[in-house]
């Protein structure tokens, strides 16, 4: 294992994560409050640790893969840790696992909060909840990848682990330029939505929360109630973007390139189907509750783009919708965002991946001696990566089934139990019940808070680097 | 620069790893998928699985975008379509790797109608490279640079050399030849040399040299400096024909041991004037009976490494011959390093070599351009000459007064057809050719020297 660049790399982190802090502190300084010397505390002591850390270069910059797993996972722990800080000495949060939990949901861009009312909050609070949905979003080691040469060709690992989807291909030959095309996309589109939005009569610290909210599909709001004050014109912008973010990010840049056709792969299509049917299938369910059709057709398709995208934004209680309605929500849930993008879930590749392996294993029962390979938009899978994501559905169960029973001891009823889990590790925000759309997580106890913890980390990164953390073969020699 | 490089072989790999630390973005091309995973894992590189010669995988993988496409499969005929269709394709040059003594006989030809931008033969510059090592046995590595009119070579020094125990800036006083000092490897460490950097036994050194005042410097050093008189070969594949036919031309008389026996009577067609033994080099007794104590070189160019590895140990041991050892595949340059070896030739390095100085000169299209290039100590020290032209920032300046980045050596100046091995009040002038010897990577131009 190699420490010193561990060390290095997470100086690098806690430099970086010094420098997030600015946009929070200048918009205390608008705001003219007296909150930001919270983080300019935080931003001193991020940064003096950081500098401390880079301060030796190691001489043996080699990365394998499991440097690169345990680098990604540490500094996802390392980022929430002081992330939280200026909530905590705030006051805004007194308990420091519950000031851990909202920047965790951040990071991760889950959206689950503890606050019963953010509008009490300072600006510089809420600005800093919302930002840190937009740099978990792609990623910070992709984006620290993308400006500092960390080192030769070693940080693959790295981008393979913080990578969402069941394989990761890079779109040059480059990981710096790669990072640089992906994060070029990401801030552009987040400009868009954010002009979009001041049209729509938003004021700019509104529209810019909203905007890095929805960039990251994270789901913190600004007011008590999410979206549903707001005018149906920025809903719908919502709504258009949360699904734009759940798409792929190399397809817009091949639709950038001129290779339309290629933009929408098999993955793409498949997303806009489910996504369709489902927006249908439950429009017509819950017609009767609306006035106009129209009406209906806006709640539900806010309301299913921002729980496939993982996002969580909220404008109607779904929780109150018939059972059909609430059941097709739950599942839309585990499916998830395209692979590559922001969104969390199983990502719609990796269940394509998973449903044509078991109709081809029925195949070979049926012919024993059959050849048959899957193949997704004409390319063949390879073997490992079928395995990888039979192994990773394995575990999601797992983690899932554990999640569930150790959070029971809290003697909550099963469906705010299952709902919670379901939202954290799938990094969406909102479940049923207890934690549907007008709760919280408040009410857990400290250890189901803590377990809700790991559950959205290992489900931002992708379940593998969490694990190999906690794998004791990762610490021996 | 985009480079695309199809065939993830030794050369291939050798080829995506330089390149890559030179800055370049490479994506590979093959059909084995775990070898382009592995590679693109290593590597910050792009990989692509897929028949390179198609013209699908060659659009898929972006050849539109690509400036230069090296074809490097095991397959010369591959290698060369695979150019035809990337010219026609995108709007790139193209090398091809092509081994057949059958097609290399018409490498110009090839060049001209193919459109190609530049024919590869590993196994030739490997056997050239070793007809070089062979004329200056007591040297253990020769490049030439300037048509031949300096020569930058290895030498080891020996137990209880006059050598030893000497600081550099002594050299010249001491032995009476105008040479140069440029690089000392102590074991695992290697310098660019100083003045008073003092040598010791079992130093390897890169000396700089007019081919007459490296002779001064070897009789200095107390050699009878005779070019080969007769070789023993061991394995008679391409490396080996193309070596016989080099020095032929020179009157050397060649014995080559080859295992198979059709091998054998296509070899002794091809060159009758070569003696050819059937046999087994791996049999001792073969090896005795044959000569190996008398014979004045031994040459090892089997298709097995840890072969050619242990046939020159005995040759070291059983006689006094110059022993040459071709390494093709096993990376453990360090433990070779410490074996009593007197030459090793990495062909892919080689080749890796001719192809880097190209894709330097298609890089700067103005000022002065490179001409040749060699790795002197592989992966960390280069030695490579440049045409100066008209204006260049580093001209008319005396050396010592030149802003130079660290570690950077100007090796030789060769002005008008004469060779000066520059001291601190020497200049360079336009339309020299200078050598350069550097630590640094990737200098394109000589201007990139100064700092």
């Amino acid at each position: 294992m190699n420490y010193k660049m561990i060390r290095n790399i997470l100086g690098w982190l806690l430099l970086f994560e010094a420098g997030f802090m600015l946009i929070p502190l200048l918009t205390g300084i608008c705001y003219g409050e007296a909150e930001i010397r919270y983080f300019a505390v935080t931003i001193f002591l991020c940064a003096s640790i950081g500098l401390l850390f880079v301060w030796n270069k190691p001489q043996n910059p080699t990365l394998y893969a499991r440097e690169g797993f345990v680098i990604v996972s540490l500094s996802w722990i390392v980022l929430s840790l002081f992330g939280a800080v200026p909530f905590f000495i705030s006051g805004c949060i007194p308990n420091y696992v519950d000031a851990v939990f909202e920047t965790v949901s951040g990071f991760t861009t889950t959206g689950a909060s503890i606050l019963t009312a953010v509008e009490p909050l300072p600006k510089c609070m809420l600005m800093w909840r919302s930002f840190t949905h937009w740099v978990g979003g792609m990623g910070v080691l992709v984006f620290i990848m993308a400006f500092v040469p960390l080192s030769g060709g070693q940080n693959m690992h790295i981008m393979k682990a913080e990578s969402p989807g069941p394989s990761v291909s890079k779109l040059v030959p480059r990981v710096r330029t790669t990072a640089l095309i992906l994060y070029s996309i990401y801030l552009g589109l987040t400009l868009i939505q954010f002009i979009l939005l001041l049209c729509g009569g938003l004021n700019a610290f509104e529209a810019l929360c909203t905007a890095f909210g929805t960039a990251g599909t994270g789901g913190f709001g600004v007011l008590n109630d999410s979206m549903a004050s707001y005018s149906p014109y920025v809903q719908w912008v919502v709504t258009v973007f949360m699904l734009l973010f759940s798409v792929n990010f190399s397809c817009y840049y091949l639709f950038l390139l001129g290779r339309i056709k290629e933009a929408f792969n098999a993955e793409l299509r498949r997303f806009i189907v489910i996504v369709g049917a489902v927006i249908l299938v439950i429009t017509l369910n819950v017609r009767g509750l609306f006035d106009t059709l129209g009406e209906a057709l806006r709640h539900v398709a806010f309301t299913v783009a921002s729980l496939i995208s993982t996002t969580g934004f909220a404008t109607e209680n779904f929780d109150a919708w018939p059972e059909l309605s609430r059941t097709l929500l739950v599942l839309i849930m585990f499916i998830g965002a395209c692979a590559g993008s922001t969104g969390g879930g199983l990502k719609v590749s990796r269940l394509m991946i998973l449903f044509r392996g078991a109709f081809n294993e029925i195949g070979n029962l049926i012919h024993p001696r059959r050849v048959k390979r899957i193949t997704i938009d004409g390319h063949p899978v390879e073997p490992e990566v079928v395995r990888a994501t039979n192994v990773y559905m394995m575990w999601y169960v797992l983690l899932f089934t554990v999640s569930v029973i150790l959070i029971s001891f809290d003697d909550h009823d099963l469906v705010t139990n299952f709902t919670a889990v379901t939202a954290t590790i799938n990094n969406i925000g909102p479940g049923l019940n207890l934690v549907g759309p007008t709760g919280n997580f408040a009410f857990f106890s400290i250890p189901s808070k803590l377990v809700l913890i790991f559950d959205m980390l290992a489900g931002r990164l992708e379940l593998f680097p969490m694990l190999v953390l906690f794998a004791p073969q990762t610490w021996k020699r | 620069m985009n480079i695309m490089i199809v065939g993830c072989g030794k050369v291939g790999q050798t080829l995506a790893e330089q390149l890559n630390d030179e800055g370049n973005n490479i994506t590979v091309v093959d059909t084995d998928p775990e070898l382009v995973s592995d590679l693109a894992a290593r590597l910050d590189i792009m990989g692509y699985v897929g028949n390179g010669a198609t013209h699908t995988v060659q659009q898929e993988a972006g050849i539109h975008k690509t400036d230069l496409l090296i074809a490097v499969t095991g397959s010369d005929e591959l290698n060369l379509l695979c150019c035809l269709i990337a010219k026609k394709a995108g709007n790139c040059q193209t090398i091809a790797r092509v081994k057949n003594p059958a097609y290399s006989s018409e490498t110009a030809y090839l060049k001209d109608e193919l459109g190609l931008a530049m024919v590869i033969n590993p196994e030739h510059a490997a056997a050239a490279e070793i007809a070089r090592v062979l004329r200056f046995p007591s040297a253990i590595k020769i490049d030439t640079f300037a048509h031949g009119r300096v020569e930058l070579f290895k030498y080891r020094i020996p137990e209880g050399s006059i050598l030893s125990g000497m600081a550099v800036k002594d050299v010249v006083a001491k032995l009476s030849c105008d040479v140069l000092v440029c690089t000392v490897e102590r074991g695992d460490e290697s310098y660019i040399a100083n003045g008073n950097f003092v040598f010791a036994e079992k130093d390897t050194i890169s000396v700089i040299a007019s081919p007459k005042n490296a002779l001064e410097f070897f009789k200095a050093m107390g050699y009878k400096n005779r070019a080969v008189r007769d070789v023993m070969v061991i394995g008679g594949g391409e490396t080996a024909q193309y070596l016989c036919s080099i020095l032929h031309r020179s009157g050397v008389s060649i014995k080559i041991i080859e295992k198979d026996q059709r091998v054998c009577s296509e070899l002794c067609v091809r060159f009758p004037e070569v003696s050819i033994i059937h046999g087994d080099a791996a049999d001792q007794s073969l090896l005795l009976e044959e000569g190996i104590r008398t014979a004045s070189a031994f040459v090892a160019l089997t298709g097995l490494d840890e072969e050619n590895i242990f046939l020159s140990l005995f040759a070291k041991s059983a006689g006094h011959a110059k022993v040459v050892t071709k390494i093709n595949r096993i990376a453990f340059d360090d433990v070779i390093k410490h074996l009593d070896l007197d030459s090793t030739i990495y062909p892919k390095n080689i080749t890796a070599d001719l192809i880097l100085r190209y894709v330097r000169a298609m890089k700067n299209s103005e000022g002065s351009s490179m001409e040749t290039l060699y790795s002197v100590i592989h992966g960390q020290v280069e030695a490579a000459e440049y045409t100066v032209g008209e204006g260049s920032p580093v001209t008319e300046i005396p050396l010592m007064k030149l802003k130079k980045k660290p570690d950077i050596l100007i090796a030789a100046i060769i002005r008008e057809g004469k060779v000066l091995i520059p001291r601190g009040g020497d200049m360079i002038l336009a339309g020299d050719r200078v050598v350069v010897v550097t630590r640094a990577k990737a200098i394109d131009d000589i201007a990139d020297i100064l700092l």
